[in-house]
Order: C-alpha cells, then structure tokens, then sequence
C-alpha cells in the first residue's frame, strides 16, 4: 500500500529515487508521531493534516537539491511547525478583521502564535492522546477506526476506504463528522485519568483488533490492502504496548494478534480457506510465533487475565501443537470456560462446547453445542461447527443438512466455497 | 410555578434555509426580550445538533457511552441538568452520577453542547 504523501502529487520528473525513498520512510516511521504533537500544539486536526502534508512536499521539494538531513523527521516536524504558526497568523489578521462583524457563527478556538511557538515540540504521551481522542467512546465504532487509520496509521482516505469496501465519500464525511465532533463536543486530546483509564483502554483495543481482523478475514477484496491493515493493526498494538507497559491486556491483545498472524500464509491455500486443522504447520511464521508466545508469557505473569491475554493464551497452545493430534484441547476447553466467565456470550460458549468436543468426546460436545440453537439459530458458524462435529462421527446426511443451513447464512465468498466442498465431500459419502 | 419549554424541530445539514433564517432569529428575539422584561425568562439556550450527542446510559452498574442521541421511544424526558464543564470527558463523569433509573427501569442521559447564540440586546 502506498502511504506516502507524494503518491499524491505527480512525479516529480528525474526526482532522486533515494530522496523519495527517504521520504516514504520517514512518512511511514514518524507520520503518527509528528500528527499527534502537531494537533497537541494546534488543537486542530485539519491544520496538522495540512501542515504535515506541506511539510512531506517541502521535503520531496527542497531535499533533492540540499541533501536528505539527517535528522529528517525532525526537519519535518520543524517545518510543519512553521507552518501551523504561519495559519495561526493567517487566522489571527482575518479573526481581526472580522471580529466587529462575527456573530452567531460558532468560532473555533485558535492559539494565538506566541503560545503555539512556545510549547515543547514533543511530549512522549503524544500518540497516546491522539489514539484515546480517536477512540473516544462518544464516536461510532466506525469514525473511531477511520481516525486510528488515518492519523495515527497515515494512511489515505482512499486507502481505507478501499480496505473496508466502503465508498471514498462515504468515508471522507465519516472523517470530516468525527473531527467536527472532537471540535464541537470539544472531546478532549489527554490521556485519561488512571481511574477511568481502563473504561476507555477497551475501545483502544477494540478498535486495533478490529483493524487486525478486517485484514485478517477471508473477505473479498485487495490481499495485499489486507495484509497491511494487519501489519497497521500489529504496529498499533506494539505502539499501545511501548507506551502502557505496564496494562497486561495491551500484551494481550499484541499477543493474540501475532499469533494469529502467524497462521496467514497457511491458512489459505489456491484462495481456498484451509481450516486449522488441515493447515500445513511448517508455513507457520515461527518468529511471530516465538513473540507471540513471549509476550503472552509476560502478559500471564500480572495477575488475573483479561480475554485478550485467554485468548491469547488458546491460539498460544495452537501454536505448540506439532499436529493437531497433539492439541492440547483439554487446557483450551479451560481457558474457554474462564472466558465464558468474563464474556458470557453464545460465541465464546459455542467456542467453548467445540473444545469440550474434541476433549472429551463428540457427543458430549454436540449436546452442549445443540443447547445454543436457540441463541445461535442465525449464525453461520454455529450450524457450520454442528456440522463438523456430525461428520467427523461419520453421520453424513445430517452433517450435509447442517452445512446447507451454515451455507444459506454465510455471507462471504470464501466461507460459502468453503462450505461448499464440504458439502460435495457429504454427498460422495 | 416554572415551566420548562422544549423546543422541537426538525434537524437540516447547514441549518435552516437561509431565506428563513432571519425571520427565526427575530421572532426569538421578539419571545426573549419581551419574557425578559416581564420577569419571566429565567433561561434559554440553543443547542448543537444530535451528531454532537452522547449518550451515557447505565448497564448493570457500568455506564455505557455512545455516539449519538437518546432514541428509546419508551422512555420520556424527565429533567435537566446544565453545566459548565471544561471538557466532554466532565460531562460524561456527571452524567455517570445523575440517577436515571424510574419504577425499576433504567434510563438514559444524553449529552449536548449548548451552541453559544447571540442575545438580544
């Protein structure tokens, strides 16, 4: 995915490869830091855009000609934030100019220039202001992700539009919405309180998960826009980790994602969806893999774990498992029940009931998977989970009748193929 | 005794229609400044548009907060509170606190930032 603001503009003819490779670099590396202290000393999301996109184009401008310096992210920095006192300038002769005749029009409230000039170019906790504005409990789940992408990721507009499958409009009012509510509703740019820290940590994490499993779904659309939502989604995560250290669940939630990255490669095969258990191991990422399994290892050891870490901790004992004989399903159906405890929901139940299946044996499970029906009668997995268990007891036409139902349910493409070679594999039976 | 007179209208993106603006603005002024000299304003404010709500409702002893305004058709208006807070995040920590429950249900506080209007003078 190209992120960088360059990509924006026409080439530049005959421009330096390297320069614009090292602006790429720095745009990936410090966008999200340079942002966050940019609308800390302005107060306005439009105005750092601006001025960072002004500052990337100086760059593509003026390093060509003077030599790439070497601290180029903070000659960035120092030019947008040259930029940012010019509009407050700018802004203040026209607000002069206007006073006598403003009325009614809600002003927003600009720093005069001395102020903005005076404060410190960068405060550590900058991303983490940012990242909490943007998941703010009092934006839609939707404005909080495009946000997150936007300004903490760098990426475009259109580029996350493409990735969520939505319309470029749609998500360029989606944005303009979010940003005029943080001004109007005047959503604060802090770090919240440790008292309310937790409360609002879990929209964080929501948000950075829901990124990670948009890319990690087998939808239709772009694999390699797909790919780096994940990659997006794992660097936030590693961001959330480096500045809350000390929250296990941040660790939690890095480790879960690392762990199910790892299986990326394996788990589709030609465009087909290749199940766990038939995936083929050795492709398994072992350097995410031993991360993943650090980490949630650090993350168990601070007390009580919360449902990222217990997750975490099941796709852990996956990754163990040479075959998947060699499952430890009798721990997974543990770690299930107390993640039932914490989130009682008929997913986590029907998880739950699939780990008690393949422990203690298949008609147990199918007895506790078929007391979810009447919670789970709409939901694609839970038919296609009864199916499963139907036939690996060898009992074809009713493991068939339940496909067919996960089947009619089934929303995305590659599910439905999925669930129609089972199907075909029932009927040849 | 006091009363309390909501005003219902139906929202438009931008506002009203330009050509109607005026005409609005005026009757208010008409309505303010003369409940005013006759003693009997006691307070009136507009308010920002529902895009700008947030809503904090109580589930099992947890506030939950989202995005948007109070829509449970079952549950009715009941009071107000209005404060001068220094942010959002000051707001929802009162709205956390104030009681919404009634005959065993739970209800809900919607939040909204009161557009700063101009006065008669």
């Amino acid at each position: 995915m190209h992120r960088d603001p360059a990509h924006r503009r026409p080439a530049t003819p005959g421009l330096n490869v390297s320069v614009r490779e090292a602006v790429e670099s720095v745009f990936r590396a410090e966008s999200g830091r340079i942002f966050a202290a940019l609308i800390r000393i302005s107060g306005s999301f439009d105005w750092s855009e601006e001025a960072m996109q002004e500052a990337f184009a100086a760059a593509l401008a003026s390093w060509p000609e003077h030599g790439i310096p070497q601290n180029a992210g903070a000659w960035i920095t120092t030019t947008a934030h040259r930029k940012l006192i010019d509009y407050s300038r700018r802004q203040r002769t026209q607000k002069e100019k206007e006073d006598a005749l403003r009325h009614e029009r809600d002003v927003v409230s600009v720093p005069d220039d001395s102020a903005i000039e005076e404060i410190p170019m960068y405060l550590p906790d900058d991303r983490l202001r940012l990242i909490f504005t943007c998941c703010h409990p009092s934006l839609s789940r939707e404005a909080q992700v495009a946000l997150t992408l936007r300004t903490l990721g760098g990426l475009t507009t259109a580029e996350i539009a493409k990735a969520f499958l939505a319309p470029e409009a749609t998500l360029a009012q989606r944005l303009v919405r979010a940003k005029r509510k943080i001004q109007e509703a005047r959503i604060p740019y802090e770090v919240p309180p440790a008292n309310r820290l937790r409360e609002r940590l879990q929209p964080v994490q929501a948000v950075i998960y829901l990124i990670f499993n948009e890319g990690y779904t087998a939808a239709s659309g772009n694999q390699l826009v797909r790919r780096d939502l994940c990659a997006e989604a794992i660097r936030l995560g590693r961001v959330l980790c480096e500045l809350l250290p000390g929250e296990a669940e941040n660790l939690g939630l890095l480790a879960l994602m690392l762990l199910h990255d790892s299986r990326r490669d394996a788990r589709m095969r030609e465009g087909r969806l290749v199940t766990l258990e038939e995936q083929d191991r050795s492709t398994w990422d072992q350097g995410e893999i031993a991360e993943g399994l650090t980490v949630v290892e650090s993350a168990l050891h601070r007390g009580p774990p919360g449902p990222y870490q217990l997750q975490a901790a099941i796709a852990a004992l996956h990754a163990q498992a040479p075959t998947p004989e060699e499952t430890d399903w009798g721990q997974i159906a543990a770690l299930y029940e107390r993640l039932l405890a914490s989130d009682p929901s008929p997913i986590v139940a029907l998880n739950h009931a699939v780990s008690i299946a393949m422990n203690e044996g298949f008609e147990t499970g199918l007895e506790r998977i078929e007391k979810l029906e009447a919670e789970l009668a709409q939901y694609y997995l839970y038919h296609a989970a009864r199916a499963d268990l139907l036939r690996r007891m060898n009992r074809w036409s009713e493991a068939e009748v339940a496909y067919r139902r996960a089947l009619g349910l089934a929303t995305n493409r590659i599910e439905q193929e999925f669930l129609q070679r089972r199907i075909q594999e029932m009927e040849i039976r | 005794m006091r009363y309390l007179l909501m005003i219902y209208s139906q929202e438009r993106a931008g506002g009203p229609p330009p050509e109607d603006i005026d005409g609005i603005k005026s009757a208010h002024c008409a309505v303010m400044t003369e409940a005013s000299q006759k003693g009997v304003l006691l307070g009136v404010e507009g308010l920002k548009p529902t895009s700008m709500a947030t809503s904090v409702r109580m589930k099992n002893g947890t506030p939950i907060i989202t995005d948007g305004p109070f829509a449970e058709t079952k549950e009715q208006l009941a009071g107000f509170y209005m404060m001068e807070c220094k942010d959002l995040d000051e707001a929802i920590e009162w709205a956390k606190r104030i009681p919404t429950a009634c005959k065993g249900a739970d209800g809900c506080i919607e939040i909204r930032p009161i557009a700063d209007l101009p006065r008669p003078v």
